[in-house]
């Protein structure tokens, strides 16, 4: 079986396709929010990850009463993709504000990140919801 | 008809998950961190209140002060004291290559903690479903034990002293994180009631495989009576590295300091 696709809807489940390349086969893995943070906090990825982990990222993405100048990110945020800086249009800039400052520049360099390694020159909401679902970035 | 059912060890492609190498990645990733560290040293008893947090910052203030790179990891994430022992100022934790960087105590004492995320007076949250939490909750708090080993830049230390909490789980994650079992140095108050927990985390650390440094006995002069530091040292065939009184003068701490 190989592993298909992955989505994370938000509310702290997360489905999972795997097809068999001989049959064509598929099989679906739901699991339920506490499945789901049983395995997000061994700081694994179901389906696999793309990118280099982040310092302190099951930290900083999990902890909710972490003071908001607890990290001070500087140019570590823009990303260390192949492709040009990407821009971050209002409608992006604006979802990232809502992001707690706690965890914030961590999440924009992997979003920055994500698009250099595609060649993405705006990061918009749909990109931002690709990557999501794409990197497993349940919550962010 | 039957339904033709592959189970896991069936499975004859690639596991593009692959759980099991994405831990090896995290094992790997601790090792590297700490390859510069001459020795990591658990700060143990078993019990709360015995002043392992006091201990463990004057240890490692005594290594600073006799020229000796000395880190401490404040394992306690929902009790840490250690900044304020080390008199380390607030301020933001700084990216750096790939890894955090540890504040510094005047005295040179690196040192990362929990007590340096958390707003003030806030107990340690995390994002997740909060019915049957205890379900996922020690688990995340074993990854971020993981995290602090792995992605704060320790650099290259004689000693990195861990501050643990009370109990023998968070010492338990430690073995497994660590590629070799930590050295630990035991701390006791005089009573029987706390030498009779002690001697449980001592027999823990010894069956893990750790090797046991000593035991340290706190607060000797004051209200409480006994000789627990000294059966227990007696009993394992380890040295009592100190009696310390309430009020230690800092050459107490060098003395002990100077055999971990």
């Amino acid at each position: 079986m190989l592993f298909e696709e992955r989505q994370l809807p938000g509310d702290g489940t997360l489905a999972a396709a795997f097809r068999c390349p001989q049959c064509g086969r598929a099989v679906g893995l739901l699991t339920n929010p506490m499945e789901t943070q049983l395995v997000a906090s061994l700081g694994v990825k179901i389906g696999g990850t793309t990118i280099d982990p982040q310092p302190l990222e099951t930290v900083r993405g999990m902890v909710t009463t972490g003071r908001e100048d607890a990290f001070e990110d500087g140019e570590e945020e823009t990303g260390k993709g192949k492709g040009p800086i990407p821009a971050w249009s209002p409608e992006a800039q604006e979802r990232l504000a809502r992001v707690p400052n706690f965890v914030r520049g961590m999440v924009k360099k992997i979003y920055a990140d994500y698009a250099r390694d595609r060649g993405i020159g705006e990061i918009t909401p749909a990109v931002m919801d690709n990557a999501r679902s794409e990197l497993g970035l349940e919550g962010m | 008809m039957p339904l033709n059912i592959r189970t896991y060890h069936e499975l004859t492609e690639p596991d593009r998950s692959g759980l099991p190498g994405q831990i090896a990645t995290q094992r790997r990733r601790v090792a590297e961190r700490l390859a510069g560290v001459g020795r990591v040293v658990a700060a143990m008893s078993g019990k709360g209140g015995v002043g392992k947090s006091f201990a463990t910052a004057g240890l490692a203030r005594a290594m600073a002060r006799g020229g000796r790179a000395a880190g401490v990891l404040d394992a306690d994430f929902n009790g840490p004291t250690i900044p304020a022992l080390l008199h380390l100022p607030v301020a933001g934790c700084t990216l750096r290559e790939n890894a955090i960087e540890p504040a510094v105590s005047a005295e040179g004492v690196r040192c990362f903690s929990m007590g340096l995320l958390l707003q003030d007076g806030r107990p340690l949250g995390f994002r997740g479903p909060q019915a049957e939490s205890h379900v996922w909750r020690e688990t995340l708090e074993a990854a971020t034990l993981r995290e602090f080993l792995a992605d704060v830049a320790w650099g290259a230390l004689d000693r990195l002293l861990v501050d643990l909490p009370p109990g023998i789980q968070r010492f338990q994650e430690l073995v497994d994180l660590l590629p070799t079992p930590p050295a630990v140095v035991t701390v006791t108050i005089p009573t029987a009631e706390s030498g009779a927990a002690v001697r449980r985390a001592m027999q823990f650390a010894r069956e893990c495989g750790a090797e046991l440094l000593g035991v340290v006995e706190n607060m000797v002069d004051g209200a409480f009576t006994g000789r627990a530091g000294e059966e227990l040292a007696s009993e394992f065939g380890v040295p009592l590295l100190a009696r310390i009184p309430w009020h230690p003068t800092p050459d107490v701490w060098e003395g002990v300091a100077g055999r971990l």
